[in-house]
């Protein structure tokens, strides 16, 4: 019996030695997998067949991984001759905003639970929001009334949103699968009894997303895909693969074509997809850790994503590349979620250390930093007219600031 | 014997990605530094002296100013790097006299050590021994929990438990006392009670294992030539900022006033759809782009009703019949599609859109077999062409000028504070989307019975009867 020593007791007596978590140190190191993603010149393209050559003739992938840093290396190099202007500088001409008075205007109480998304009505007063006990609350946002309380029958409903006609709303999460529930004036009706169950994943239902009309449903799932279906018939239309890990949120394009969405997953990468094909038509990898969010900017020809390292990063389309990072020294804990403001200037964002910081697109510098919840913010969305924006937070209750 | 694990098996095990821990780790070695970090001093709790004990107020001055102090101080305490001895179920930082002390490093959180429910039943049990069977409630709620799923490991459990418990009480008083306060501390923040924020309260598990090396399969690197000119790229999204700024209502002030700061939701009654004068801002905003005079009900309408004077109706209403059939339920595609060939396509047809050869012959022939996306070609030639000439000759219209002219331009509020008061106590309840939609719906149906095309056989034979 005096032989036995838990493995807790046996660390306690490393201890002694070399400190512990130094020790875990070394086993922390990864390679820097940061991958850029333009450069023009007939470096890279040689670079490129190199890479491609020495594939094939069976070299192992360490030296591979070697090779592909001293190149990146080279290309930012390269990028550096070019003295590329940056976003910050061009924009210096603009002027700075003026101070932001922005404060809480309502707070709504009633979740009895962490409240994990929500998301607007087009009358631009109404929000629909979700939570982790399964709740699914619809609230009138101005005059703090709720109209209709559905309970899930399952727990961590990650993702809701409400239908452009404002007559449905659809929700899910961990039951894997996302429901239509459709909305009457009649506040006694049981909501549940006429319920469509939608989309079928195989793994729970992180995001979804309604397109331009109350019939097709876009979800993202953590199995790592996202998928379009058909509301009426519950059919899958198009399914979308390309990640290689949980896919946590996305976003359909505000275009007037309207054909492409963005998504975002633990791979650290942004995918923008063609929804008529499937096909992956862009990515982008320049995040440190998990993208939480990500958000179209309103041309519909950037977006920006937030991350668990701590940066948000605003991506443009056609150029292809990264734009801009929104980091400081201070900011360590993950942004949990994105917004774009209506004319697209500000950005607010939602972290894990329970603020909200409203960034400066352009110019790329913090405004100001809203402090209020209790917990981390799990999601920020403005709200249609531009007017506001709310925050759904862990600390049960979400906020509305103007 | 099936032993059955706590939580069913969905594919996911690993926990999300923490990336922060790196950087507060190097910031709490920095800040135990014995000659540039924080000073702790000594704490007496009824007999004994607590050494290292630091107070909220000091850490606060040195890690940031203000209330982002207090913010960064929460998170630490969140997560356990520091750990409160007054209030040890509240993990916030405050910033006063309150004591707080560093944690040992053996118990910060890790991305790849979980902590384990064995270790917790163990810490339990070791805790029902000193206290004698008076658990907290959490606790025992817990404790029966597992004492339930982990029975067939019960012995062991408690074997261990009292191992710990009498290895404890060979060490001295302060010893003791403090490695109490920091297993307690750790299980706090790794299975918090009821109304604790922790900052490992993480959610749901994921798929991938953040601490498995990353293995790409081909290093090729996604490298696309710069089609634009940075600067360029840049230039558009300034562009269009100073376009919108006076319109986004954070930047400009909206006009009355924003609904949400004063509780008069004038500026809302003013930008529905069937309102016979619109604001000056909301006309300005349909000159942006054709998109945002489409997006806008009321500018479509306003659209709508220019084209027919021009006799072109057709164009806008073609492409709205393509929406409806790219966006609506996949039952109804065959029908639409060939209501709509029979309306816009067919030779000799009532509103006959007159699109180029190439496009028209592609689009018949996909209408053989319709599927959502058979009038894509067809439904851009369309919007290209209403975009490029169309909306301009709208903007030099009479009808746009009118609008422009018998525009609307608000008076800003200034509202006292009795006055605010009594908004907020009267906030209107507005219309139900619900009744918008029926309303619309209703609108909708009467225009399509008005619009049909008269069958000419028909009213022939109703004149005959007469």
């Amino acid at each position: 019996m005096r032989g036995v020593t838990s493995a807790r007791q046996q660390h306690q007596l490393a201890e002694a030695g070399e400190p512990w978590w130094r020790q875990r140190e070394s086993e922390r190191k990864r390679p820097n997998t940061r991958t850029s993603s333009t450069i023009p010149s007939p470096l890279c393209a040689s670079s490129l067949k190199m890479a491609c050559q020495a594939l094939q003739s069976g070299e192992s992938l360490a030296t591979l991984k070697n090779e592909s840093d001293s190149l990146k290396k080279k290309l930012e190099e390269e990028r550096a001759k070019l003295h590329d202007v940056e976003l910050n500088q061009v924009a210096e001409k603009v002027e700075l905003v003026s101070a932001l008075s922005i404060r809480t205007r309502r707070v709504l109480k009633g979740h009895g639970n962490k409240v994990l998304c929500m998301d607007w009505c087009k009358d631009k007063r109404r929000l629909v929001s979700s939570s982790q006990d399964g709740k699914v609350i619809v609230w009138d946002g101005y005059t703090l009334n709720k109209e209709h309380a559905v309970t899930m029958p399952c727990t961590w409903v990650m993702a809701c949103a409400y239908a452009p006609s404002g007559c449905a709303v659809a929700c899910g999460g961990l039951d894997n699968k996302c429901s239509v529930y459709p909305l009457s004036l009649d506040k006694n009706e049981n909501l549940a009894a006429k319920k469509k169950s939608v989309a079928m994943h195989t793994n729970y239902l992180s995001g979804c997303s309604f397109t331009n009309s109350d019939m097709q449903l876009l979800t993202s799932s953590g199995d790592g895909t996202c998928a379009l279906w058909d509301v009426e018939s519950g059919q899958l239309l198009q399914s979308f693969h390309g990640h290689t890990a949980d896919v946590l949120s996305l976003n359909l394009a505000p275009s007037e074509t309207g054909n492409t969405f963005v998504s975002g997953g633990c791979d650290k990468k942004a995918n923008v997809w063609d929804m008529r094909s499937g096909q992956n038509v862009q990515s982008f990898e320049t995040h440190d850790s998990d993208i939480n969010c990500v958000k179209y900017y309103p041309t519909g020809d950037a977006f920006a994503s937030a991350s668990d390292d701590g940066t948000c990063r605003l991506y443009d389309l056609r150029a292809d590349r990264e734009v801009a990072v929104y980091q400081k020294d201070s900011i360590i804990f993950g942004a949990s979620s994105v917004d774009f403001s209506l004319s697209g200037r500000l950005l607010f964002a939602g972290y894990n250390d329970y603020t909200i910081n409203v960034w400066d697109v352009l110019k790329g510098n913090r405004i100001s930093v809203l402090f209020g919840h209790e917990n981390r913010v799990s999601c920020v969305k403005v709200s249609p007219d531009g007017t506001s924006f709310a925050s759904a937070s862990w600390d049960t209750s979400l906020r509305i600031w103007a | 014997m099936t032993i059955r694990t706590i939580r069913p098996n969905r594919g996911q095990h690993y926990r999300p990605r923490m990336h922060c821990l790196q950087k507060i780790e190097a910031h709490m070695v920095e800040m135990q530094d014995p000659k540039s970090g924080l000073k702790g001093a000594e704490q007496k709790l009824n007999v004994t002296t607590i050494p290292h004990v630091i107070t909220g107020g000091g850490l606060s001055i040195e890690t940031h100013t203000g209330t982002h102090a207090e913010a960064y101080g929460t998170m630490l305490v969140a997560y356990g790097y520091i750990y409160p001895l007054q209030n040890h179920r509240k993990l916030v930082m405050c910033n006063d006299g309150s004591l707080y002390r560093f944690q040992t490093p053996y118990f910060w959180p890790t991305q790849k050590w979980v902590a384990e429910d064995c270790d917790y039943a163990i810490y339990l049990a070791k805790r029902n021994i000193r206290k004698k069977g008076v658990l907290e409630p959490f606790e025992q709620e817990h404790y029966t929990h597992l004492h339930t799923w982990l029975n067939h490991k019960w012995d062991f459990i408690v074997m261990q438990a009292t191992e710990q418990y009498k290895a404890g009480k060979e060490r001295k008083k302060p010893d003791r006392v403090v490695l109490d306060c920091q297993e307690r501390a750790y299980w706090i923040v790794n299975r918090p009670p009821r109304r604790t924020h922790s900052a490992l309260d993480y959610g749901t598990d994921r798929l991938i294992d953040p601490t498995v090396e990353e293995v790409t399969g081909d290093s090729t690197l996604t490298i696309f030539a710069l089609l634009f000119r940075f600067p360029l790229l840049i230039c558009r999204l300034v562009k269009f900022v100073n376009t919108y700024k006076n319109h986004d209502p954070f930047l400009a002030p909206c006009l009355p006033s924003n609904p949400w700061v004063t509780d008069n939701d004038t500026y809302w009654t003013l930008n529905i759809r069937r309102v016979d004068q619109c604001t000056k801002m909301r006309v300005e905003r349909w000159s942006f782009s054709f998109f945002e005079l489409l997006s806008d009900q009321r500018g479509r309408d306003d659209f709508k009703s220019f084209l027919k004077k021009e006799f072109s109706g057709e164009n806008l209403a073609f492409w709205e019949a393509a929406e409806e059939l790219k966006w609506g339920s996949a039952a109804a595609i065959a029908t639409k599609a060939a209501v709509i060939f029979k309306t816009f396509l067919a030779p000799g047809a009532p509103r006959w859109i007159n699109i180029d050869g190439r496009t028209m012959g592609l689009t018949v022939k996909g209408l053989d077999h319709p599927h959502r996306y058979v009038l894509d070609g067809a439904q851009t030639h369309v919007f290209l062409l209403m975009k490029k000439d169309t909306f301009f000759r709208y903007l030099k219209s009479p009808v746009y000028k009118e609008m422009q002219k018998r525009a609307l331009n608000p008076e800003l509020h200034n509202f006292s504070e009795a006055q605010l008061e009594q908004n907020a106590r009267n906030r209107s309840l507005g219309v139900h989307p619900i009744t918008v939609w029926e309303q619309e719906e209703e609108e909708r149906a009467k225009a399509a019975i008005a619009s049909a095309p008269v069958d000419v056989k028909a009213m022939m034979s109703k004149i005959d009867r007469k």
